[in-house]
Formats: structure tokens, C-alpha cells, sequence
């Protein structure tokens, strides 16, 4: 067993959606380098429970890397300083000794803060019920194999379809920008025959409700795809915008009285 | 509201018209630069150049000078209305982001694009009206150019202008093909070559002017 590692925390403490918050230190003595970093918070809450404080609040649930609640800034990078990794697969043996951490919730104007370092993501969500799926009739299942996929659309929709809907691609965003997270599902679904019937109402539906949750504009920075956790390009984002534009091309009308049937 | 004006409200749309824009503009700027080169041909042809813009050809150059100033106005009406909306969209800030792979052009767009209108307006009122040169001849455009460049603030000043122009197409160009969705997939879509060559050649093209004249090469 390593030495235990001595750490400054400075976290962002806030009471409520409507309280001012401010940055709060804490020391953090003794912790494991096994431990993940949700698990050093969980410690540190711990102590402070322990001496009568006020526990940190953050989000957090599976704890392996798949749910996508546990995101926070972690010195200034979006689930801290590894790649593809979110907060809860980030360990301590990635610090030193000694080291300041500051510990911040996503900032954004989509995402507002509940508690301490925990944010409302239901504006992604929202996003999703826009237009982020397919209209399945009922009735039995087709044979998987009887729509054929080439393998390269296949292997691109699976890696956009990998977005866990954490938020990291927002909060690492300078323009605090969900063009990464909408375009992964734009992708996703785009990429797939059963996509297509929506394909061009998804895309202008999914992108109108994006800028109406307040998130900013996509200026490829490229901070989002280094950001996330599943390793999804901004290619994806090439593919929103041309959908987006096809889209604004061809739009029809609907028609009000046709269509009966 | 009707279809363009929904186009033109989201954020998309906007960054498509900046895409659009951006192409006619880099291709202006392409054949401004390549136009300039004749400098280094000589005072004759430079001012015979001058003239079949000027005046053979004035109705061609009424178009395309047209398109070009609808083109900046849509261009820097779209970039000042998104850059109002990203600010918007994080009321309050981090303690501390570092940026992980943004390139330093990327973060000059909007200063740099700023300065870069700035020096559009002074380059017009210098070199085709004639408002801010100390010695302007309407035919002796190759003369214009060497006076004003003896200046070594208006050389630096023009100096920047072509660093700055370096810096916004070598993020801008790249960011066009994506953001009008005919870039294609890459395993390092970061990677931006066409920009960096196009942003040099340009930037560099246009600098030769200035520095000629500064150092003394074209008297």
C-alpha cells in the first residue's frame, strides 16, 4: 500500500439554485491513490459530516463510466486531467502529493446549478424529445439482418451513439455550446436506415430546441471532443450541419388535409 | 416567421452564412493577393492593372465589390449576434478552464476579426478613395503603394492586419468545410492542412508589398 496523498481542494460551494456560491478549501489528508476521485469526495464528505459540516453534493450513480451523471471540472478540464475518462474512472494515483485541486460544477446557462457540483441536465433531455429518436411501429420485429448496413455506417453510428449525455462536451465548451451532444444523436440516427424517415425534421427540431435551452453556438473549438468521455469526433458535427442545411433546402410543407390515407 | 428567417435565427444557420461568406471572402482574398503580386512587375503594369479594374471593366468590378460588402456585413452581423449568444450561454464563468486543444487562432477570431474590419475600412478610405494617403494619385496606383508603405507604422499596421488574416483563415477555412458539411470523416479531424498552406500563401503574398517597401527593396 502507497503513502497516503495530502490534497488542497478548492470546491465550489452552493446552497441552493437561487444562493451565491462561492469557492470553499478543504483539506483532503491521507487519501489513497486507489481510490477514484468520487471516492476521495466521498471521504472528505465523510469527515465533514463527521465534524458537523455541510457534505459536498455531486451527481453521481453507476460509477463505472456508463451513466453519465458524475461529470465535474476538474482543474479547468471537464472530468479532470485523463482522456475518455469521466470523474468516477479518474483515480488518485493521477495526482501527487500535495496538490491543489479545484473542484467546479459545469458552467452554463442550459446547466443550472442545483447544489454545490450538481447541475440540471435535463435541458439535454429536452433536446432528445425534439427529435433524438425513431418512430417504430408495433408489431413483430424484422429480421435483424433483413436491412443491410455497410460496416462503415454501422461502426459511425455505434461510436456517436456512445454519448452518455454527461454534459462534459458543454461545460469544456468556451461558447458552452451542445452541438457535440446533439450531433451525436443527429449521427447516430442519421447513420442508420430506420433513421432516415426523420432524418431532416430531426435535424432542424433537435437543433431549434438546442438553441432555445440557451446553450451557445459550435465555433469547432474542439474542446468537446477532447472533453468527452466516449471519444466522439466533432465529425459528428459536419454531419448536424449538413444535415441542417439539406434540411433547409428540402423542407416541404406538411400538408393539413392530405395524408389520411 | 418564414423558412429563411428561421434559418437565419439558429445558431446553425448563422455559422452556415458565415461558411457561405467565408468562401466568396477567401476567394477575394486569394485573387487580391495574386492581383498585388504584379507590384514586383513594375510601375506600368501595376497602374495597367489598376485601370482595367478601375475603369475597362468598372461594371464587373461594381459586382463583384457588391457581393463582397454584402458579404462582410452578413459575415460580421452573423459573428457579432453568435459571439453575443456564447457569451449568453455562460453567465458565470469557471475559476479555472484551460484550454485542452483549441488553437491559439481559434481563440483570435473575434479580436482578430474586429481588427481585421477595422483595417478594411482604412484600407478602402487608403488605397481606393484615397481619404487617409498623404499623396494619392487616381492613376498612379504603384506610386500610392510605395509612398505609403516609406511609413513604417502604416507598414506595421498593415503587418499585423496579414498576421492576423494568417491566424483567422488557417481556424476559418478549416472550419468552413465543417461547418458546411463537406469536410469528410478523418481520424484526426483537428488536422488542418489546406488551411495552414492557403493562410501562409495568402498572408505572406500580401506582406510582401509592405516589407518590400520598408526594407528598402523597392524604392
Amino acid at each position: 500500500m502507497s503513502a497516503g496523498l495530502n490534497l488542497t481542494l478548492h470546491v465550489w460551494r452552493q446552497a441552493g439554485p437561487n444562493a451565491a456560491g462561492r469557492m470553499v478549501d478543504y483539506k483532503a489528508t491521507d487519501i489513497s491513490p486507489e481510490m477514484s476521485f468520487l471516492e476521495m469526495l466521498d471521504v472528505v464528505n465523510e469527515r465533514l459530516i463527521e465534524s458537523g459540516g455541510d457534505p459536498i453534493a455531486f451527481d453521481h450513480d453507476c460509477r463505472e463510466g456508463i451513466c453519465g451523471m458524475c461529470g465535474v471540472m476538474i482543474n479547468g478540464a471537464a472530468h479532470g486531467p485523463m482522456k475518455l475518462t469521466t470523474a468516477c474512472q479518474l483515480h488518485m494515483r493521477t495526482f501527487k502529493d500535495g496538490d491543489e485541486i479545484t473542484i467546479e460544477p459545469w458552467r452554463a446557462a442550459g446547466f443550472p446549478v442545483v447544489r454545490d457540483l450538481v447541475v440540471d441536465r435535463s435541458a439535454l433531455d429536452r433536446i432528445i424529445q425534439a427529435g433524438g429518436y425513431i418512430s417504430a411501429p408495433t408489431g413483430s420485429a424484422q429480421d435483424a439482418n433483413a436491412l443491410p448496413i455497410p460496416k462503415q455506417d454501422a461502426d459511425e453510428a455505434m461510436d456517436a451513439a456512445a454519448c452518455i449525455g454527461c454534459g462534459a462536451c458543454v461545460a469544456a465548451c468556451p461558447n458552452s455550446s451542445a452541438s457535440l451532444f446533439t450531433s451525436a444523436k443527429i449521427t447516430h440516427l442519421g447513420k442508420l436506415p430506420q433513421g432516415q424517415p426523420e432524418r431532416y425534421r430531426r435535424a432542424l427540431s433537435m437543433v431549434a430546441q438546442m438553441d432555445l435551452e440557451g446553450f451557445g453556438g459550435c465555433t469547432l473549438f474542439g474542446e468537446c471532443q477532447e472533453a468527452c468521455p466516449k471519444g466522439i469526433s466533432i465529425d459528428s458535427i459536419t454531419q448536424m450541419n449538413r444535415d441542417y442545411l439539406w434540411a433547409s433546402l428540402t423542407k416541404r410543407e406538411e400538408k393539413k388535409v392530405a395524408g389520411a390515407g | 416567421m418564414g423558412a429563411l428567417g428561421k434559418f437565419w435565427e439558429s445558431s446553425v444557420g448563422k455559422k452556415i452564412v458565415m461558411g457561405v461568406t467565408g468562401v466568396i471572402l477567401v476567394g477575394f482574398v486569394i485573387g487580391h493577393m495574386a492581383g498585388n503580386l504584379q507590384f514586383f512587375a513594375g510601375a506600368d503594369r501595376y497602374n495597367a492593372y489598376a485601370r482595367l479594374l478601375k475603369h475597362d471593366i468598372i461594371e464587373l468590378t461594381w459586382i463583384v465589390r457588391g457581393t463582397l460588402i454584402v458579404s462582410v456585413i452578413l459575415h460580421v452581423t452573423a459573428a457579432y449576434q453568435l459571439t453575443m449568444r456564447n457569451r449568453a450561454a455562460r453567465p458565470a464563468d469557471y475559476a479555472l478552464r484551460e484550454p485542452q486543444v483549441s488553437t491559439y487562432a481559434s481563440r483570435t477570431m473575434r479580436w482578430g476579426g474586429v481588427y481585421l474590419l477595422v483595417f478594411l475600412l482604412y484600407h478602402i478610405g487608403h488605397f481606393t478613395t484615397g481619404w487617409f494617403h498623404p499623396a494619392f494619385s487616381e492613376t498612379g496606383t504603384w506610386g500610392n503603394v510605395a509612398i505609403a508603405f516609406k511609413s513604417v507604422p502604416v507598414a506595421l499596421f498593415y503587418l499585423g492586419a496579414m498576421a492576423l488574416l494568417a491566424l483567422h483563415l488557417y481556424h476559418g477555412i478549416w472550419a468552413c468545410a465543417r461547418t458546411l458539411g463537406f469536410a469528410r470523416p478523418s481520424a484526426n479531424p483537428l488536422q488542418r492542412r489546406i488551411a495552414l498552406v492557403l493562410a501562409i500563401v495568402v498572408s505572406v503574398g500580401f506582406s510582401l508589398l509592405p516589407l518590400s517597401v520598408v526594407l528598402g527593396f523597392v524604392r
